[in-house]
């Protein structure tokens, strides 16, 4: 954790960890673990919600809770970049982490996977790997995607590859 | 190319046909046998039931038999019984399939979910025309060309999720091509994926159907490689020692040693291509010596204490268990976190339903 700013460190530390060491394969304990990830995602939006620092919507896409949907959103230079976020639960979750997509920005950096899955490799696998099975869904937002908005979007935005929704509908407009 | 062929013969036919001065059929029948000949000239190999040993021109296996004259390996034709499936057709598996067809495998079945791109033409075995295919499609295009006999199998689909993971473990179990193999319906995996997660899936499914696999990858920077057989129950599994990161060539010589029973299968091998001679050699001998001795005590001495233990043993588990001294965590342990909202869910109202949950979830995601 060396490196990371206090912020995230303290917000951290507040995010409920898991116990239940489960994947979408194991019955009845992935539903506890599924408890476990609700309850996570739940206090951290909360959290996020008082310290006005909301910036993503989650939930999960069918009922096994294997395939999620929602958006994120970044502040630059006070305008908000909105994207559609989505990911799968792995076959061999908690062991590996979600591949977090955002489709949307896929083939505009050089830091994606195809099909729009963010690096995690660097700044995120190894914590997941140490943490397994403690972190979940939130934490993944938290220590893997909030980083990479944050060192993506600014440059992304300066370099002109993504225009806010109000300059791209009056660009086409003109 | 064929079908085309065979509409214009058909169109030419009817042209013929409806051609009402005689005189212009000559020219006609000119061109149909002009169209006939470049048919032969197109046309797909047929299959052949038996391999020969004939050393002929249009013998497509004798060089391949010769191995068999040539005593190193006993029955070379027993590389039809065999079915081998490849995960990931980039770099490495769609090399190694086009290897496998060449050699006469019986049956290859390949996984991929990605589409081929130009971004892939530094590679071998792609072109330019299959772009926009699937890779596992446009790999079963080349492939029936080069050799029909083998049988291929297409899946288009991502092992990770759960619903890829159960087609690829019901594909690797279904034994229709020989319905009298002990085990799976497949004889060998080759995991040729480009990322960590895919790895730890194969290793997954390998591990649940008692399957031996390979393992192959290539560095980033494309100076290394490496290759690994798993025998699961026998050598240590992917999770536990996944390695470090010119390697379809290795890998299918290494297939073929474990399929058709010839030379030493490597156990591990790694190619450093940028590493000091000596160096390479010294790894390479220690490799071998480590991995060629027959032992018989495999440790005569556990100075470490190690033991197998019950998984269900709280206590047993290294990660849960105390640091060594100056150590100290920075995260709270989960067992720790349990503790305390087990006092505060005393006096609120503990909330374990997954529905109370999903709703709470949805209603804060509602404004």
């Amino acid at each position: 954790m060396e490196g990371w700013d206090p912020t995230t460190k303290s917000t951290l530390t507040q995010i409920p960890l898991l116990s239940v060491k489960a994947g979408p394969r194991d019955g009845g304990a992935w539903t506890q673990r599924l408890k476990e990830e609700y309850k996570a995602l739940i206090a951290y939006t909360s959290m996020n919600k008082s310290n006005d620092n909301d910036w993503f919507r989650i939930s999960a896409a069918n009922p096994e809770g294997t395939r999620w949907t929602g958006k994120c959103w970044y502040v630059h230079n006070l305008l908000k970049y909105e994207f559609d976020l989505q990911f799968d639960i792995p076959v061999t979750y908690p062991a590996t982490a979600p591949e977090l997509e955002l489709p949307q920005l896929d083939g505009k950096t050089q830091k994606m996977y195809r099909g729009g899955k963010i690096c995690l490799t660097v700044h995120f696998k190894p914590l997941w790997a140490k943490n397994c099975p403690r972190f979940g869904i939130a934490h993944a937002l938290c220590l893997g995607l909030a980083p990479w908005l944050a060192a993506e979007i600014p440059i992304l935005v300066d370099s002109g590859m993504i225009k806010h929704k109000d300059d791209a509908a009056s660009s086409n407009e003109s | 190319m064929e079908a085309e062929l065979k509409g214009l013969l058909s169109d030419l036919q009817s042209l013929k046909d409806s051609l009402p001065d005689p005189s212009h059929r000559n020219s006609v029948d000119k061109i149909r046998a002009r169209l006939e000949h470049l048919k032969l000239g197109n046309a797909q190999r047929s299959k052949i039931k038996d391999m020969s040993a004939e050393v002929v021109d249009s013998n497509p296996y004798s060089r391949l038999m010769a191995l068999q004259r040539m005593g190193i390996v006993d029955n070379y034709e027993r590389i039809r019984e065999f079915s081998v499936a490849i995960v990931g057709i980039g770099g490495v598996g769609s090399v190694a399939a086009e290897m496998l067809t060449r050699c006469g495998i019986g049956r290859l079945l390949l996984y991929d979910y990605d589409k081929v791109e130009l971004a892939n033409m530094n590679r071998l075995f792609f072109r330019p025309e299959q772009v926009g295919m699937t890779k596992t499609d446009a790999a079963v295009q080349t492939l029936s060309d080069i050799n029909p006999d083998v049988v291929l199998e297409s899946y288009t689909l991502n092992i990770a999720t759960v619903q890829g993971f159960e087609t690829f473990m019901s594909s690797l179990k279904n034994k229709s091509f020989r319905p009298d193999k002990e085990g799976t319906g497949v004889d060998l995996v080759l995991s040729c994926v480009d990322n960590y997660e895919a790895r730890m899936v194969v290793n997954q499914a390998c591990n649940e159907l008692n399957q031996t696999w390979m393992e192959s990858g290539v560095s980033e920077n494309a100076v290394s490689g490496h290759i690994q057989l798993l025998v699961p129950g026998e050598t240590a599994c992917f999770a536990c020692a996944p390695p470090l990161g010119v390697v379809a060539g290795l890998l299918v010589q290494n297939t073929l040693k474990y399929l058709l029973k010839f030379g030493n299968v490597t156990p591990y091998l790694k190619e450093y291509i940028l590493a000091k001679p000596a160096r390479v050699a010294a790894a390479r001998a220690k490799m071998e010596a480590e991995a060629f001795v027959e032992p018989e005590c495999l440790h005569a001495d556990n100075e470490w204490n190690i033991s197998v233990v019950d998984d269900s043993d709280p206590h047993s588990n290294a990660s849960s268990g105390a640091l060594p001294e100056g150590l100290v965590h920075e995260l709270p342990s989960a067992d720790e976190f349990q503790k305390p909202p087990a006092s505060a869910e005393t006096t609120a109202t503990p909330i374990d339903d997954l529905e109370d949950l999903r709703r709470q979830l949805d209603a804060l995601n509602a404004d």
